[in-house]
């Protein structure tokens, strides 16, 4: 890998040490969601709707309990109806009276596989038994799944009471269209009326599933005091505790949520299916429960990005510049309300400085799961569509399709299309990388092709806590609230190694659960080296200090007398005296008598995240005869900042 | 519902327990015997997270019964490492960092055992072939790749161990 930038002065990160959570994952030990068990424990499953709309006229658990084995059923009814209020704690919209409603049908059935009821009995073989057992009535109701269907005036509606919001006026009757979404910026009828060239196309992708290879897993208990323990596998238990509380009217309080290894989740599992139903089925029963999803339940009831059909048209001058973009996307948020729309309608174009842009997105239910996030959620089906426009225009032009490409990129100041302006961004340079690649100019041999594509994301800051303890050995320990996903356990130790000045395998990172750590967002949006980081470097140097403090007591001298470096403090200059340095487990041994253990934990909301450009290219080799493609060569330059 | 009284041998010890029919090898792994490091990704045969080895053949172990493993001999993932030291495929894996939600790992573990069994001085191209019953969502394959002919080579005697 090249990286174009200097590297600053660092001693640790950029280094390669063995991942801390490595031994565990090669050998088997490592504790997934599926892999907890309590004494005593009970399996849950789920009741599924086999309708893809369908109102629920009954449902008679009789002969479901009286099986042998079987412990409790919960439906809707063991729910409270709660009101809607939007969530904060997930990635991307989310509503809890929703995300109640998806958990388990209340009513209605929204789409095939949807949750009606859970049932818990002392083995999965009685479980499955009793679902079998489970007698539901449905009256089947007309049903929609695809997004332009859905958005038509006689479409089957999913729910009485969703009235689109955005129109310049309040409609009359409800609809499946949730919400409009508009940006516009200049004069779009002017700009095509300068344009010399006009590209149009229309663009239509799939819901495609996350596909994490770990289905949902958890393992609840509730004890006689009403002190609950969730041992699941997400990407955020501070959401899993909040989803949780609030979908049964519980006090956060009453809940820890324990982050057991999660088995990939790519966003999602940034929101819950299953830890409601068991938190139920355990007050219920007073056992422990627990759920597994099979790969059919994920791939039916969990949640992909969103299916999109998305129409383009950009013009532009002959000369290359673009002076009218327009963008028409349409996306699939499932059953309830809430696709990355958002997103969607700003990253198209963010990487283009425009001068007439006319966006217009649209949030629609159907019968289908509900979306969850996804990598840039929403980001990448509109990029698609705007990069394949942009390839059509550079042909049409008969122009270098990066030529084309940094003849319009933001830089500097460039105000977007959504209201801010970019500031120390990377794209031209990023662009520039591309063009001098080898790649870019190596010679294509027959049914060979070249494409390029342009992506970008904002990156997020937000919402983290990290604690840094040193140990009376002179170790370390880091515990952060966010969930390791793909390696973060090891940059956070890196991290404060490179704070403290001791070698990174004397610090030992753990994640935290929701009872000893402070709140942290989940791990989404590009968020957690950066967020998680900066609370864990911010510990650190609170820790630097104290150890200061504590090596200025030793000496007697002012603690602004003594500098941190290498591990140890030293007086800083000759004027301080002339002390042998203090090592830092020189201090942690004496910690005991210099006013006790020294740690930090440190939470904030974290400001500032640079957003990323990335430039890709591709090579395809395609046989006329059967039509398959073999990618022969990938290239990818990424803006990852300073 | 009656149970199966099963005999079997599983990473070096002799084991027995008892299962319903439809129980497959991985669930009796899981759910019976704690071993839990074979994982369920699918339960269909495709992702190869719960791989093991039977009598020296690569198998996975949700599309075998429970009852199937009498008399067999097999390998999970907990019984690759010798005592307190790594497997070389292991001890490569990590220096590779051929890793990253670890989910599938067991599984590539198991079968790249399988491979340098039965092939040390494989291809990358035989490689490939082997772990493409092996899913793996996060990394890509070019780090496992990396450390699969790295610990080859080190189990050849050709390399110095990581």
């Amino acid at each position: 890998m090249n990286y174009i930038v200097s590297k600053p002065e660092l001693k640790v990160v950029g280094t390669r040490p063995v991942r801390p959570d490595g031994v565990d994952k090669v050998t088997g030990r490592a504790q997934f969601g599926a892999d907890m068990v309590l004494p005593g424990m009970l399996w849950a499953k789920v009741k599924r709707s086999p309708h893809a709309h369908a109102r629920i006229v009954s449902i008679d658990a009789a002969k479901t309990l009286a099986l042998p084995g079987v412990r409790a059923v919960v439906t809707a009814a063991d729910f409270p109806d709660i009101a809607s209020e939007e969530a904060f704690v997930g990635e991307g919209p989310m509503n809890f009276r929703d995300l109640s409603r998806n958990c388990i049908a209340r009513d209605k059935a929204l789409y095939e596989g949807h949750a009606v009821a859970a049932v818990a009995a002392i083995s999965q073989s009685v479980a499955d038994a009793a679902l079998a057992l489970l007698d539901v009535q449905y009256e089947v109701l007309p049903h929609v799944i695809d997004v332009e269907a859905a958005m038509a005036p006689d479409a089957p509606v999913l729910h009485d009471d969703l009235f689109t919001q955005g129109m310049d006026h309040k409609p009359s009757k409800p609809s499946n269209i949730a919400k409009r979404v508009v940006y516009k910026k200049g004069d779009i009828d002017k700009g095509f009326r300068e344009a010399d060239v006009v590209v149009e196309g229309r663009y239509t992708t799939q819901p495609v599933h996350q596909a994490y290879i770990e289905p949902h897993a958890c393992v609840v208990s509730v004890a006689a005091d009403g002190q609950a323990q969730i041992y699941s596998s997400s990407q955020g238990q501070f959401m899993v505790r909040a989803y949780c509380a609030k979908l049964l009217n519980w006090d956060l309080s009453n809940i820890r949520a324990v982050p057991l290894e999660i088995g990939g989740g790519f966003g999602g599992k940034t929101l819950v299916y299953l830890e409601p139903l068991a938190l139920a089925l355990a007050q219920k029963t007073g056992r422990p429960v627990k759920m597994v999803m099979t790969r059919e339940e994920v791939f039916q009831a969990t949640g992909p990005t969103s299916g999109t059909v998305i129409d383009v048209k950009i013009g532009a001058r002959r000369d290359g510049t673009i002076v009218a973009a327009k963008e028409v996307l349409k996306y699939q948020a499932g059953a309830f309300a809430g696709s990355p729309i958002g997103p969607g309608c700003m990253c198209g174009f963010a990487m283009y400085d425009l001068p007439n842009v006319d966006v217009e997105g649209f949030d629609v239910v159907s019968n289908r799961p509900k979306v969850a996030a996804y990598r840039a959620p929403g980001a990448p089906m509109s990029s698609w569509a705007v990069e394949s426009a942009l390839d059509d225009l550079a042909r049409k032009l008969d122009m270098d399709p990066i030529t084309l490409r940094e003849k319009n990129a933001v830089r500097d100041g460039s105000k977007t299309h959504y209201g801010p302006s970019f500031r120390d961004i990377g794209f031209v340079e990023t662009l520039a990388a591309a063009k001098n690649h080898p790649h870019y100019s190596a010679p294509l041999g027959p049914n060979q092709g070249r494409g390029i594509g342009c992506g970008f994301w904002f990156n997020i800051g937000g919402e983290s806590s990290a604690a840094v303890h040193v140990n009376e050995d002179g170790t370390a320990g880091v515990v952060s609230g966010s969930p390791d996903i793909g390696g973060s356990r090891a940059s956070m130790a890196m991290m404060a190694a490179e704070v403290l000045g001791i070698d990174v395998g004397k610090v030992r990172p753990i994640v935290g659960d929701t009872s000893s750590i402070g709140f942290t967002h989940v791990t989404g949006g590009s968020r957690v080296t950066f967020a998680t980081g900066m609370a864990v470097i911010q510990a650190g140097e609170r820790v630097v200090h104290q150890l200061k403090e504590r090596a200025a007591q030793i000496w007697e001298i002012p603690v602004e007398a003594v500098e941190w470096r290498d591990g140890a403090a030293y007086p800083a200059g000759s004027n301080a005296g002339g002390f042998e340095p203090q090592t830092l487990g020189q201090i942690a041994e004496k910690a005991a008598r210099t006013g006790g253990p020294i740690s930090s934990e440190v939470s904030l909301n974290a400001q500032g995240a640079g957003p990323g450009f990335g430039v890709h290219i591709c090579d395809v080799e395609v046989d006329p005869e059967t039509g398959r493609t073999t990618i022969l060569r990938y290239t990818a330059v990424q803006d990852v900042g300073k | 519902m009656s149970k199966h009284h099963v005999s079997t041998t599983i990473n070096n010890e002799p084991v027995e327990f008892l299962c319903e029919t439809q129980e497959t090898l991985l669930d009796v792994l899981r759910n019976t015997l704690n071993l839990t490091g074979s994982k369920e990704g699918c339960a269909s045969g495709d992702c190869g997270a719960c791989s093991v080895i039977c009598d020296g053949a690569l198998m996975c172990s949700c599309l075998m019964l429970g009852v199937e493993a009498e008399g067999h001999v097999i390998t999970t993932v907990e019984g690759i490492a010798r005592e307190d030291e790594l497997h070389p495929v292991q001890r490569q894996f990590l220096e590779h960092a051929a890793l990253q939600c670890g989910f599938c790992t067991p599984g590539l573990i198991v079968a790249t055992k399988a491979l340098l069994d039965a092939n040390p001085n494989p291809t990358e191209e035989e490689a490939r072939y082997w772990l493409a019953g092996n899913l793996c969502r996060c990394t890509g394959y070019d780090k496992v790749l990396a450390a699969v002919m790295d610990a080859a080579a080190e189990m050849r005697g050709e390399r110095q161990a990581a």
